[in-house]
């Protein structure tokens, strides 16, 4: 290689790229690497997708391994199953969180449970994308946290990155995953960008992304990089609060979450799906069974409200905002500190 | 030309004139009195002596294993058995005008077929005897485990056709479902995808007449399922489902044009439910007897015996063997599912996942930590002990489980 390609290529590697670009240079590798992974959905093939997550994947692999379907969901996921059964490793689309939700019984009913239904012999490499939540001024079905379904449906992966790596190296995994995932897309950061490394932790490890003494910030997707402001802000409050980036909620790192808690003896769980029966009821209960004696206070949850995804011009009030995070940490019990 | 309704290439009309198109009397080559309609030209392979003889043993075995499951059921050794006694020429003539290479996606009726296929009557019962799901290797057989979900099936079979023509293989999809099933959302989603993408699948529909208790007149107001084959773009063609030998040519047809990449085939194979829905269901809360006696005069079996017979056919050394064929695997039946499964409470954790997560880890060690702890409760109440500490109390025992996983957490 010349000196001049050679720092060509640096400079590309060290370019920022969107999470968007991330995903969608995830699927090119993974494409490129296996002829038996396809992308499919609603819009994928020529518009590249309503975020433009797909772009340019039909052009360059052609119509047989990324192509648009007609617009039902079930039938997106029930086609999908039958791929995979045939060998493939389908990848596809939902357009949008709420809208997966015709695909539910496909995926409770036969993409979660068909290895165990087979003993093994009939295992499902599918990696369902889903763009979700709020804070895009989407209007109503636009902006739900649908997590917690997929949570709560045993024999599913559910994966979710918050930074342009794990964009990539989570769906990277996924797809060479021989179970099915639910890659949850946090679509307001479709848009930051990062320089891309393409190593990272394997599906089922969080990763501590700030270091803290005080309590601990647990926060998976969208609400990572909230959770990381509101530490920043809470240094000026005189609190050092750790974050926690979940990376995968099934599975679930018990690890380094406790490991987590009984350093700071403190946790705040932060979701935008609402709190009632959430993930983070689960994660909260699952810290107290398991780090009760090192704990200072009960464990809080910050997260929407327990009502349908707001209007646009209201979202601000439902989602978990810096002030409500630093409201929940001055909560802590800190007078017998 | 068999066919209802086949989509000109140009787009541009139906081959066949509108009134053509809706006119619902079933395809029927042996008609309800055992005879041959002479349509089918002599060399149609569904004519052939070994053909018809193999289908007629076939007939004879289907028919024994369900009256067996049926009596099994009665007896507790299965936990429930949908019957689809008098739908032999369906389950069977399909059955037959398939390959092995083709894929096979039935409902949890369709135990005829899967025995039928291959599959060992134990292994295709696993799933009605309660001791697991699936009992068989679905990719050794090329069927996918009986489907529970009204059509939920049918999406697989359209994705599998898909995946199987973007392979390049000549292997066709083929998923029964009822007609209670056309109603759900799935049925439609699997028949417009299968005839976007032209996947060589073929959807047959065992109309009954009965979902449950629901009759077909309040399923659908349409004159007949095989048409909604029109409003997807693709062949759809109404058969006599008691008709085994129509059945296995509309099917080996659908096959051929599947196979020849000119797509799916929506086929309508009317037929009747001759028992309860299962064994926990009462069917004359919602039909009459005289019903069930004019379907019993179109029985599927005993047309083919006629014809058989007519034809010279059917000997009596070609009955006693079909007979005997069939009470041997009654024996087998009656002999291994007699027995108790052995069941392992370790499969509760197996095949969850690749590898199980470390939750399910701990899950599957705190069930042996139960089970072990009754069995040493056991063996200490066999040697005579008095099981007084047995009466720990709750909160000790939940302050150690307590502690258990904080000491699991913490390693």
């Amino acid at each position: 290689m010349t000196a001049t390609l050679d720092s060509a290529h640096r400079a590309a590697q060290n370019a920022e790229i969107s999470l968007a670009q991330a995903v969608n240079r995830a699927l090119r590798d993974a494409m490129t690497a296996d002829d038996k992974v396809v992308v499919f959905g609603e819009d994928v093939g020529v518009l590249g997708g309503v975020f433009r997550v797909t772009d340019g994947l039909t052009r360059d692999f052609g119509e047989q391994r990324c192509f648009d379907t007609p617009l039902a969901e079930a039938g997106i996921m029930g086609t999908a199953i039958g791929m995979a059964m045939y060998g493939f490793r389908p990848v596809v689309e939902m357009q949008f969180d709420a809208f997966s939700y015709p695909a539910f019984e496909q995926i409770a009913s036969h993409l979660a449970k068909m290895r165990n239904r087979t003993r093994g012999t009939l295992p499902l490499p599918v990696v369902v994308r889903v763009p979700y939540g709020g804070g895009i001024g989407g209007v109503e079905h636009h902006s739900d946290s649908s997590e917690g379904y997929f949570v709560s449906t045993p024999g599913l992966h559910v994966v979710t990155p918050a930074t342009v790596s794990d964009a990539y190296t989570l769906l990277r995994a996924a797809i060479e995953s021989d179970d099915p995932v639910i890659f949850m897309e946090p679509k307001r950061l479709y848009w930051s960008k990062d320089v891309l490394s393409t190593t990272g932790p394997e599906i089922g490890r969080a990763v501590v992304r700030r270091q803290g003494s005080d309590a601990t910030l647990i926060a998976y997707g969208p609400t990572v990089s909230t959770a990381l402001e509101t530490a920043e802000a809470a240094r000026d409050e005189g609190y050092d609060l750790e974050v926690v980036d979940l990376r995968s909620i099934v599975p679930f790192d018990d690890e380094t979450v406790c490991a987590s808690v009984r350093k700071t003896g403190r946790a705040v769980v932060i979701h935008e799906a609402a709190g009632f029966g959430g993930t983070g009821a689960e994660i909260a209960a699952r810290v107290s069974e398991r780090c009760f004696h090192w704990l200072e206070a009960p464990v809080r949850r910050v997260t929407g409200f327990d009502i349908p995804y707001p209007p646009p011009k209201l979202e601000r009030h439902h989602l978990p905002s810096v002030d409500r995070i630093l409201d929940a940490v001055a909560s802590l019990q800190w007078e017998d500190r | 030309m068999t066919v209802l309704a086949t989509p000109d290439k140009t787009g541009s009309d139906f081959p066949l004139g509108f009134a053509t198109i809706l006119d619902p009397s079933p395809l029927q080559y042996l008609d309800e009195h055992g005879a041959l309609s002479g349509v089918l030209r002599d060399d149609a392979p569904e004519l052939a002596p070994e053909r018809l003889l193999g289908t007629y043993r076939a007939m004879v075995v289907g028919r024994r294993f369900d009256v067996q499951a049926t009596t099994m059921v009665r007896q507790g050794r299965l936990a429930v058995y949908p019957s689809s006694y008098g739908q032999e020429a369906c389950e069977i003539g399909a059955m037959l005008a398939l390959r092995p290479t083709d894929w096979f996606f039935p409902t949890y009726r369709d135990c005829v077929s899967m025995v039928t296929r291959g599959i060992d009557p134990v292994q295709t019962l696993t799933l009605l005897r309660g001791d697991w799901h699936c009992g068989y290797d679905p990719r050794r057989w090329r069927t996918a485990p009986q489907c529970t979900p009204l059509a939920t099936q049918a999406p697989h079979a359209a994705g599998l056709a898909h995946a199987a023509r973007l392979a390049g293989d000549d292997t066709v999809a083929l998923a029964f479902c009822g007609d209670g099933g056309t109603s759900e959302g799935d049925f439609h989603e699997a028949l417009n995808f299968a005839a976007v993408y032209q996947a060589p699948a073929i959807f047959f529909v065992q109309n009954n007449q009965y979902a449950i208790s629901v009759p077909l007149a309040k399923q659908t107001h349409a004159a007949a399922l095989a048409h909604k084959a029109v409003g997807y773009g693709m062949a759809g063609v109404r058969v006599d489902g008691n008709d085994v030998i129509a059945v296995q040519h509309v099917v080996a047809e659908a096959a051929t044009r599947a196979r020849a990449g000119d797509g799916p085939t929506l086929i309508e194979a009317v037929t009747y439910r001759m028992q309860a829905h299962t064994n926990a269901d009462d069917a004359t809360r919602y039909r009459n007897a005289s019903e069930v006696e004019y379907w019993k005069s179109r029985d599927p079996l005993a047309r083919l015996e006629t014809c058989l017979k007519a034809c010279g056919l059917l000997t009596d050394a070609v009955v006693a063997e079909a007979n005997q064929a069939a009470e041997a695997l009654a024996d087998d039946m009656r002999a291994r599912l007699g027995e108790e499964p052995e069941v392992d409470h370790r499969d509760l954790f197996r095949h969850v996942y690749a590898e199980p997560t470390p939750q399910l880890r701990e899950q599957a060690a705190a069930l042996q930590a139960e089970l072990d702890a009754d069995l040493d409760a056991a063996e200490h109440d066999e040697a005579g002990v008095e099981a007084a500490g047995r009466g720990l109390d709750a909160s000790g025992a939940d302050g150690a489980a307590l502690g258990a996983v904080e000491a699991e957490a913490g390693r």
